[in-house]
């Protein structure tokens, strides 16, 4: 029986279609309409929605609740479980706006009023947040809402505005009961007849076992589509997110262990903490409310040429942890990727979790992606650079691109080619340029051209190597802010 | 940065209502949900869904259609094809040409052949996809090139002349050819295409729609089911969303509602699935333009010639009128001198291109900017002092090339003005050395400018009606034909009653618009909205007025010329009344307090044989400048500033203006920057949902963002003297094109004129890069 809170009313499902989505739930049972379809798809943000959830950050603190927006258009009700669902009837008192309405409202940043909803649970979400955003910050906690009617500006101005003074509303009055509520919510015995939550690895294997054709899912961004896109009907499904070992995030003495069901919006601290050259590619990956679902093992188990954690991990070394049920493996990251959307993965098997191993003071890390649109685009190129320089020669380079084949690549070429070399020298940066010329055969497609793409390979490379020599790294290369990375370029 | 100007100062009982930034009308709904759209209305028990099945070719014709299995399909009711139509099969707005269903031929991808009605929607979609249609395809016509070969045009072509172009062409010493491929736009309006048809008794039908054009969705549906209009009501709310696209673009499927209610007696809905909203309805016309222009040493215009090409998709719908728009804008504020502009419409295999925000000015203005800039360059000036240069003279050089004469010309003054405020020479200067000293990232700067021509140019469009009604509490309904789609037209309605009444905002509701209380309404277009709607509402007013004030000036035997309406009173002399007495009263003594009001624009005429004529009422202005910065490498890009200066006469509403401004100038950027139209070889759109076309995000918006408005009422008898705002701002966008070209340009030193067919997505501009480098090497 999948529980949660709906609004303020405890609820409980416990028949229901397996595929059915958090924003049919909504509108078509719940009568809650004030919830929009504008793109079925998790592109536009209109049917945003605010997920409450419990969270306790180590021992002697207390219990305190993380609110994160999601699309429900692509979400499956079990994401619901042990959670408060908030959507946009419920937040003003009688006929007392919420301060992120009343700013919205004060701003003029509603017009056609379709996009505002979904813009107000994300500007609701950034409010709980504990921190007073910047310009930056709150383009990033709205990535995921297109407006067509206002151009933005006033709904930049008004979250702004409403983030700078805020005050207790009443969500945060009645934390400890709803705490509590949560906290009472049974842990176990979630699954309905048709939507499976297994919550241990015995479990999950039983259930793959009974139903071999249901399909997984943790954040369900992609899996959704094929509902609400493709108009496939789903009978069972098995969701991911009630897997203590497929939820867990390690910071090991040699790297990170990331669950494969976590959300990237859960990792993204700790990522950017000991990878912080991730930080544009993290940023510009989707959109928020999809990084608060879609999980790193998800991205990967898809294997889409078009991913854009895949080239990271490869250019990372990651190690793909595999489970069964019965017996764990690992697979490196560069041997899992085998063809067009197939992998190393058997049938019974599941990721239970990525290691990506940290990087030494002499490895140089460069994450690049190029769209058409800075967020919530998807790369026309990907290229993700990790150069490891000693005394100012090259010891090795991985590398991971996306975008340019049938699968997320890595040019093992540029380590062979580049081995011994002087990184600072021009001719470093002419030899990987002629490999990466002639690395792929991309496609043309809606996205880019086949020529653009291999001439971003190149450039992208350019961009690596002026950016990790000394001589050249002054020269501005960037014309979008990305949070600074604190390195010392190697000495020539 | 910005200034809401309050503007004081009416005509009528100054009140306050009018001109000032009152909140839009339904902005407190909107942020709390309650605002209900098409497909939030509370359901009819017995409502049924509707979804619609599409031709997978581009051109063909349909040799067999078996749907036995969606017949069969579970949940299904119904399912029509063109022979279930019980009245007319086409619904062209204005021409023929826009079959209903598909006939025996597919005139474009996606063209609706059946459709089916089912007990939910996913069961009427699932059911879609097990039809069995064979299609033998035909020869398709993709593009104006083919179309113009083959003589493939919707419309006849239309010609505007001025002077002798070749005569003075040849004669001057500055000759520059140019050609631009101009990329279309989808609307991208975020609640999709949906109508709900509601059968009432016998036959009688009452239909919600989202919808720009009620009356003419009425008169559709009142065709199609073979009725009379009188039996057919069609109510309208708001929309989330237009910008065009719910023009003609309803009607459709509003109609095939209409047909499943009438047959089956059950309440139906039909809403478009995003993808398919995208693939089967209409998008701003791609068009392919080529200019020759002629200038003496200094830059000025002698001799001018562009050649307007609208990818028209297979229908004429409204692309007559909107290639004539792009003939009229071909100038934007210059003066052409001797001219010849040519509009061709041409028919291809695509969805019908239709009606978005700008109606063609956009795509003939654009051109009238890439000659500015081709000009400067060719000289070795400064773009902006080549545009000042060639701005519409006072007293001479004043005539448009269809005979038009440029009267209250703002443009000289408001450049001037903008010019100082954004600090434009200063910055120029200073660009000039970052991009001497930046070798990868390049900056541009560009100051353009707008007039645009407010009217339709079908006259007879050039009407509104209102019908407004006092209660006895004094509180009162206005209803008129505009629609509200977001841009706040309501609530300018409403203030301007308030205002004409001397009552607060809060004592006047807007109503739904509904084709039983305003009937044969022009559809809310051409930013025509207020100017006519706000007139014919302000009509309805003072008749009401001019019997309060008789009825009350004969109480006190005075003159009802000095009755005045002011701070919920009535004012004669010293002697005062409560606006709801006076009413009371009023009503006590049966005098009417319901009237209808009726506009219809004044002094326009156009000559379609001789392509002379006023067409415009009057002309809005406004400049815009753009700074950008370019990635050499990716050919990425980012706005980095933009200063906006722009002129809505005495405004009604400065927060509502600059709302239209900063919007309007945000979807011109996306139109001419990331938003890309793809259809592949066959004929269908690749680009077909968000996540592959891509319109401004959050991030997008420049973080400095200077709008003001230009503070001067407008010279002709308009509302209050305000000026239509819908269309004009879209167009500032264009100095973001010519920064991105002014950044390239900067790679050769300003020297050439990249090429950069908008939309300039960042490959193109890498284009147009390695263009301007590959020049840079062969001079050295």
């Amino acid at each position: 029986m999948i529980s949660f809170l709906l609004n303020n009313e405890i609820t409980h499902i416990d028949q229901t279609k397996a595929d059915l989505t958090l924003l049919e739930y909504l509108r078509d049972q719940q009568k809650l309409t004030g919830t929009k379809e504008g793109c079925a798809s998790g592109d536009c943000g209109a049917c945003t929605v605010v997920l409450a959830e419990v969270v306790n950050h180590g021992k002697n603190t207390n219990d305190s609740l993380e609110y994160r927006a999601i699309n429900s258009c692509v979400t499956f009700l079990s994401a619901l479980h042990g959670k408060q669902l908030i959507s946009v009837e419920h937040l003003s008192e009688q006929k007392k706006l919420h301060p992120v309405q009343q700013s919205l409202v004060e701003h003029h940043g509603s017009q056609c009023g379709f996009c505002t909803p979904g813009f107000i649970m994300s500007m609701f979400a950034l409010y709980q947040s504990p921190t007073q955003p910047d310009r930056e910050g709150v383009i990033q906690a709205l990535s995921g809402n297109l407006c067509r009617c206002t151009g933005y500006r006033p709904i930049i101005d008004a979250t702004l505005k409403v983030c700078e003074n805020k005050i207790t509303d009443k969500f945060q009055k009645v934390e400890p009961e709803t705490i509590k509520q949560l906290k009472d919510i049974n842990k176990q015995n979630i699954s309905t007849s048709n939507l499976l939550v297994p919550t241990s690895r015995e479990e999950l294997a039983s259930a793959k076992a009974t139903y071999p054709d249901a399909n997984v899912f943790a954040g369900s961004t992609d899996l959704a589509l094929q509902v609400t896109q493709q108009l496939k009907t789903f009978e069972k499904l098995i969701a991911l997110g009630a897997i203590p070992e497929l939820n867990e995030l390690t910071e090991s003495e040699h790297g990170l262990l990331i669950g494969a069901a976590l959300p990237l919006g859960k990792l993204e601290s700790s990522l950017l903490k000991h990878f912080p050259q991730l930080s544009e590619l993290l940023w510009r990956f989707a959109a928020t409310p999809i990084r608060n679902q879609a999980s790193l093992g998800g991205n990967v188990a898809n294997a889409s040429p078009i991913g854009d954690m895949p080239p990271a991990l490869l250019a990372l070394n990651a190690i793909i942890h595999i489970d069964d049920g019965q017996q764990k493996r690992t697979i490196p990251a560069n041997e899992f990727f085998l063809d067009y959307r197939k992998t190393a993965l058997k049938a019974s098997q599941w990721i239970e979790s990525i290691f990506i191993p940290y990087t030494s003071p002499n490895d140089f890390v460069r994450a690049y992606k190029v769209s058409k649109r800075y967020e919530d685009d998807i790369s026309a190129v990907c290229a993700v650079f990790n150069a490891q320089i000693i005394d100012g020669k090259v010891q090795s380079i991985n590398s991971g691109f996306g975008g340019v084949a049938a699968i997320p690549a890595t040019v093992s070429a540029l380590n062979t080619a580049l081995l011994g070399k002087t990184w600072s020298s021009k001719e470093s940066f002419e030899i990987g340029n002629e490999i990466l010329k002639q690395a792929f055969s991309p496609l043309d497609d809606v996205r880019a051209s086949k020529n653009y793409r291999v001439a971003m390979l190149c450039n992208l490379w350019k961009r690596f190597w002026l950016e990790t020599n000394q001589s050249t790294q002054k020269i501005e290369t960037r014309i979008v802010h990305i949070p600074s990375v604190t390195e010392e370029v190697p000495h020539a | 940065m910005r200034k809401l100007i309050e503007q004081p100062g009416f005509d009528s009982a100054n009140q306050g209502a009018a001109g000032k930034s009152h909140k839009h009308e339904s902005a407190a709904r909107q942020v709390s949900g309650q605002a209900r759209y098409v497909d939030d209305m509370p359901e009819a028990a017995n409502l049924h869904h509707v979804a619609v099945g599409v031709s997978p070719v581009t051109s063909g014709t349909i040799t067999a259609i078996d749907l036995s299995q969606v017949k069969s399909s579970p949940g299904v009711i119904d399912v029509i094809t063109v022979d279930d139509i019980p009245g007319h099969k086409d619904i062209g707005p204005v021409f023929p040409g826009d079959p209903l269903l598909a006939n025996t031929e597919v005139l474009y991808h996606s063209q609706p052949i059946f459709a089916v009605l089912a007990s939910n929607v996913t069961l009427a979609r699932q059911a879609v996809l097990k039809a069995k249609v064979d299609i033998a395809d035909t020869q398709a016509c993709l593009s104006v090139d083919q179309a113009k070969t083959q003589d493939n045009f919707v419309r006849p072509p239309h010609f505007m002349h001025s002077g002798d172009f070749e005569k003075s062409y040849q004669q001057s010493p500055i000759q520059i050819e140019g050609e631009m491929l101009i990329g279309g736009q989808e609307h991208m309006y975020l609640e999709g295409q949906v109508s709900m048809a509601i059968p009432e008794e016998e036959d009688r039908m009452l239909v919600y729609t989202s919808s720009q054009h009620p009356s003419e969705v009425q008169k559709l549906i009142a065709e199609v089911l073979d009725i009379k209009l009188h039996k057919v009501v069609v109510d309208m709310r708001r929309m989330g969303g237009g910008f065009g696209g719910k023009e003609t673009q309803a009607a459709q499927w509003a109609c095939i509602a209409a047909i499943f209610a009438s047959r089956n007696k059950v309440a139906v809905k039909l809403r478009l699935p995003r993808m398919l909203d995208m693939m089967a309805t209409g998008k701003r016309h791609p068009f392919e333009n080529r200019f020759k222009v002629a200038t003496d040493n200094q830059g000025l215009i002698q001799a001018t010639h562009v050649e307007i090409n609208g990818n028209c998709g297979h229908s004429p719908d409204l692309s007559d009128a909107i290639v004539d728009r792009a003939m009229f804008h071909a100038d934007n504020g210059y003066f052409l001198a001797d001219s010849y502009i040519e509009g061709h419409r041409c028919r291809t295999n695509q969805v019908s291109h239709t009606a978005y925000r700008g109606f063609g000015g956009p795509q003939g203005m654009i051109v009238a900017e890439a000659m500015m800039d081709a000009i400067a360059r060719k000289l070795g000036k400064d773009p902006l002092a080549v545009r000042k240069l060639n701005l519409y003279g006072k007293d001479n050089r004043n005539t448009t090339q269809y005979g038009m004469q440029v009267e209250h010309n703002l443009l000289a003054d408001l450049i001037d003005k903008l010019e100082v405020s954004c600090d434009y020479q200063l910055r120029r200067t200073q660009i000039a050395e970052f991009n001497k000293n930046s070798s990868v990232i390049k900056k541009g700067l560009s100051l353009t400018p707008v007039k645009f021509g407010i009217s339709f140019t079908a006259k007879h469009l050039n009407q509104a009606g209102a019908l407004l009604h006092i209660y006895t509490d004094g509180s009162m309904q206005i209803n008129h034909g505009g629609t509200e789609m977001g841009q706040g037209l309501h609530t300018k309605i409403g203030q301007i009653v308030a205002n004409e009444f001397g009552v607060p905002l809060s004592h006047v509701e807007v109503t739904a618009t509904r084709t039983d209380k305003v009937p044969n309404t022009s559809p809310t277009a051409a930013s025509s909205g207020t100017d006519l709607n706000g007139k014919a509402a302000q009509n309805a007013c003072l008749a009401i007025k001019h019997r309060l004030a008789e009825f009350y000036a004969e109480q006190l035997q005075g003159d009802p010329k000095q009755v005045v309406f002011t701070e919920q009173n009535v004012v004669l002399g010293d002697a005062k009344i409560a606006f709801a007495e006076l009413i009371q009263q009023a009503y006590m003594n049966r005098i009417s307090l319901s009237a209808t009001g009726f506009y219809k624009t004044p002094k326009i005429h156009y000559d379609r044989n001789t392509g002379k004529g006023r067409p415009f009422f009057y002309f809005a202005y406004g400049a815009s400048c753009s700074e950008v910065s370019i990635d050499t490498l990716t050919g990425e890009y980012k706005v980095d500033r933009v200063d906006i200066l722009h002129d809505v006469g005495k405004s009604l509403n400065p927060a509502l203006d600059i709302g239209q401004i900063e919007g309007g100038f945000i979807q011109g950027m996306g139109w001419l920057t990331t938003e890309e139209l793809l259809w592949d070889d066959t004929g269908k759109l690749t680009s077909n949902n968000p996540a592959t076309y891509k319109i401004p995000a959050i991030g997008d918006t420049p973080e400095i963002f200077n709008v003001d408005l230009y503070p001067r009422a407008n010279d002709e008898d308009s509302i209050y003297h305000s000026k239509a705002v819908g269309e004009p701002p879209f167009m500032l966008a264009n100095s973001v094109w010519c920064a991105l070209k002014d950044a390239i340009s900067s790679i050769t030193d300003y020297q050439i004129d990249p090429v950069l067919h908008p939309p300039a997505t960042p490959e193109k501009v890498y284009n147009a890069i390695e263009q301007a480098q590959t020049w840079l090497e062969k001079q050295s």
